[in-house]
């Protein structure tokens, strides 16, 4: 918040300069000293004028200037005048300094005031919420904004911070208690964060707070503790049915495209049998047909002679051969004990 | 040296007025009130800027002027459907007439502490006029998403809200109103800050989430294993498939290869009298070829056509 760069500087001056005069009391009164006097108070009236007639603004600020309280502009960054004795009263604003509220946790070190809540019991209860499928869930966010209108800051609402860390926490639980357990675990994590921002921004603007609401983000969202673990088995439960799945497919790749290629070699091997057993077809026809053609020449020859042929082929190799003439009857039984015996 | 008691006169004027309080400043956030020996006097200063009063009988009783927040501390209360929650809520508030309030409450602090009163008694009222949907509920249209569990479960709560917080608040402000008219307050708005769940039922809540979240959990594994069946069971498919058409295919071309040979040979060995009876002819000689070899005994009649020559010599 800004200070009264008023009252200060003044009064410590003027301390200052009353020693002199108590100093001269002390000794039994002199006319000609009386007259030394007679131009020290209008010069320390001077002073103290001098002293309250200016003020400087700092570059990330604008001063709010007021006369006997009532608002008569905003200065820029640099040195004014203003009239002394506080008949002008400045307040400087830090109108360019990015600020931030912490919900549900603190950074040491915060630079306003209102940066977060002082106990770590506050900051539990901040975080605590309740879902809209009434579970119970725990988040932490970070709000940041900045004063965007230092008249409407100072004189509209008292403590607008204050005001927008309790917008802040409403807005929010309005927010997540329109949203399931999982939504704001796992998925719902950016949208949330957007809505709350909009409608922060929104009700900020209504409330004539003078802050302007830049970002809100969602820091750690969780489970309440004695809970986590369950989450936790949630996630694993996930990752083994993506292994569960995952093996059954490594399976799969391994019987299939084998069995594909098998079936493809037989294939082949049948259109090899197909080819084989046409040529050879064809072969033998085409081999037939030319003994064919030179039998039709001398067919009654070429008879004989093949079946002699054959029978030379084939009459050695036999183990007994009996010639036999038509007039022999008895001969089954003696060929039976021949053939038993061995021999010619 | 004449001009000097003049000057000294009336700066002893000017200082007296200063010290008995003739001049007092409005600050912009400010209203003031003037008394007189306690009683108010004329209408409250809104004007900021310098203004005059009759010094040392009147005092100056300053009041807020800007939006002033009210804040609720954490109160256990039932709901409708008799659960126990601690509700926190804040609201902001004006002193819209400075008059009756300065006369009623006279001070900030006090005011604090009737709004504390009647807007607590008022929120205790809204809440156990409804359900606890309805207190954690905002926009009773949005749908939320079904659960990841599984359909059926009892434990995933998914009650509709009929009225949202929303409508609450403006009920607990519509109601709060007219009881702080008289106290000379406008009361802007009312908004529920925090709902918790009371530290005897926070068990059972977790109870209920741990036992829902294992219960998904078993859902996946299942779904998991179901998965990898269904994937087991179509490799067996496919392999069978791909075995079996690769079975009829060979067949196929067997059938075709086997085919077309014999047509190839009846179309040699058929194409007349000729060649059929030569075809005959060469077969059975081939056959004698692969039939007869050294296990085979053989009766041969001189009437046959080899022996035919050894007969006629006998004769």
């Amino acid at each position: 918040m800004g200070s009264t760069v008023l009252d200060m500087g003044p009064a410590g001056a003027y301390k200052g300069h009353m020693s002199k005069p108590t100093l001269a009391f002390r000794n039994p009164p002199d006319w000609s000293k009386l007259k030394v006097l007679k131009w020290i108070i209008p010069a320390i009236m001077v002073l103290i004028m001098g002293l309250t007639m200016y003020y400087s603004v700092p570059t990330d600020s604008q001063g709010v200037v007021l006369r006997f309280g009532k608002f008569t502009s905003v200065e820029e960054p640099g040195l004014h005048f203003k009239m002394p004795f506080g008949i002008d009263t400045v307040e400087t604003l830090p109108v360019k300094r990015q600020l931030k509220q912490e919900f549900g946790f603190a950074t040491p070190g915060g630079t306003n005031r209102s940066q977060h809540s002082r106990s770590k019991g506050e900051q539990t209860a901040e975080q605590s919420m309740v879902t809209g499928d009434l579970n119970a869930v725990l988040v932490e966010w970070v709000v940041q904004y900045h004063i965007d209108d230092p008249k409407t800051f100072l004189f509209k609402v008292r403590d607008p911070e204050l005001t927008l860390r309790d917008l802040s926490e409403a807005v929010m639980r309005e927010i997540i208690g329109d949203r399931t357990v999982d939504e704001v675990i796992t998925t719902g994590r950016q949208e949330i964060g957007d809505q709350a921002l909009l409608r922060l921004s929104e009700m900020a603007k209504s409330y004539q707070l003078g802050l302007k609401v830049d970002q809100l983000q969602l820091k750690n969202v969780n489970p309440p503790h004695s809970v986590k673990s369950s989450f936790n088995e949630v996630n694993k439960a996930q990752q083994d049915r993506e292994k569960m799945i995952n093996i059954a497919n490594g399976e799969y790749n391994k019987v299939i495209p084998r069995a594909k290629g098998e079936a493809e070699q037989k294939i082949s091997e049948a259109e090899g049998y197909k080819l084989q057993r046409i040529n050879e077809a064809q072969g033998d026809a085409l081999a037939f047909t030319s003994v064919l053609a030179e039998y039709l020449k001398a067919p009654e020859i070429t008879r004989k002679r093949l079946y002699l042929e054959a029978m030379s082929e084939v009459l050695p190799t036999l183990s007994n051969t009996w010639i036999v003439d038509d007039g022999v009857t008895q001969l089954l039984p003696m060929v039976q004990s021949k053939a038993l015996g061995g021999g010619k | 040296m004449k001009i000097l008691p003049i000057v000294i006169g009336i700066a002893a004027i000017g200082l007296l007025l200063v010290a008995g309080g003739a001049f007092y400043t409005v600050n912009e956030r400010e209203t003031v009130i003037l008394t007189q020996f306690g009683r108010t006097v004329g209408d409250p200063v809104t004007e900021p800027g310098l203004h005059f009063k009759t010094p040392f009988v009147q005092d100056v009783n300053r009041l807020e002027k800007r939006i002033l927040e009210f804040d609720g501390s954490p109160t256990e209360m039932p709901t409708k459907d008799k659960r126990y929650i601690t509700v926190d809520t804040f609201g902001r508030w004006i002193i819209d007439d400075p008059a009756v309030f300065f006369v009623t409450l006279r001070s900030e602090r006090r005011a604090q502490s009737r709004l504390e009163d009647i807007i607590g008694s008022e929120v205790r009222t809204a809440v156990a006029d409804n359900d606890l949907i309805e207190v954690v509920r905002s926009d009773k249209d949005r749908v939320l998403p079904p659960n990841e569990t599984a359909e059926g479960t009892k434990s995933s709560v998914q009650q509709k809200a009929m009225r949202g917080r929303q409508a609450i608040q403006e009920d607990i402000l519509a109601r709060a109103q007219p009881k702080l008219e008289p106290l000379g307050i406008k009361l802007l708005d009312v908004r529920i800050k925090r709902v918790n769940y009371n530290h005897k039922d926070v068990d059972s809540i977790y109870q209920r989430m741990i036992s829902e979240r294992l219960q998904i959990a078993q859902r996946f594994r299942s779904e998991g294993e179901g998965e990898a069946a269904r994937i087991d069971g179509s490799r067996g498919r496919e392999l069978r498939k791909v075995e079996s058409e690769a079975y009829k295919r060979v067949q196929e071309l067997r059938g075709e290869a086997d085919a077309e040979a014999s047509r190839i040979y009846a179309e040699a060995y058929d194409k007349s009298q000729e060649s059929r009876d030569f075809y005959g002819f060469l077969k059975t000689l081939d056959t004698y070829r692969t039939i007869l070899g050294n296990k085979t005994s053989m009766i041969l009649s001189t009437d046959s056509e080899l022996f035919q020559l050894l007969e006629r010599s006998k004769r």
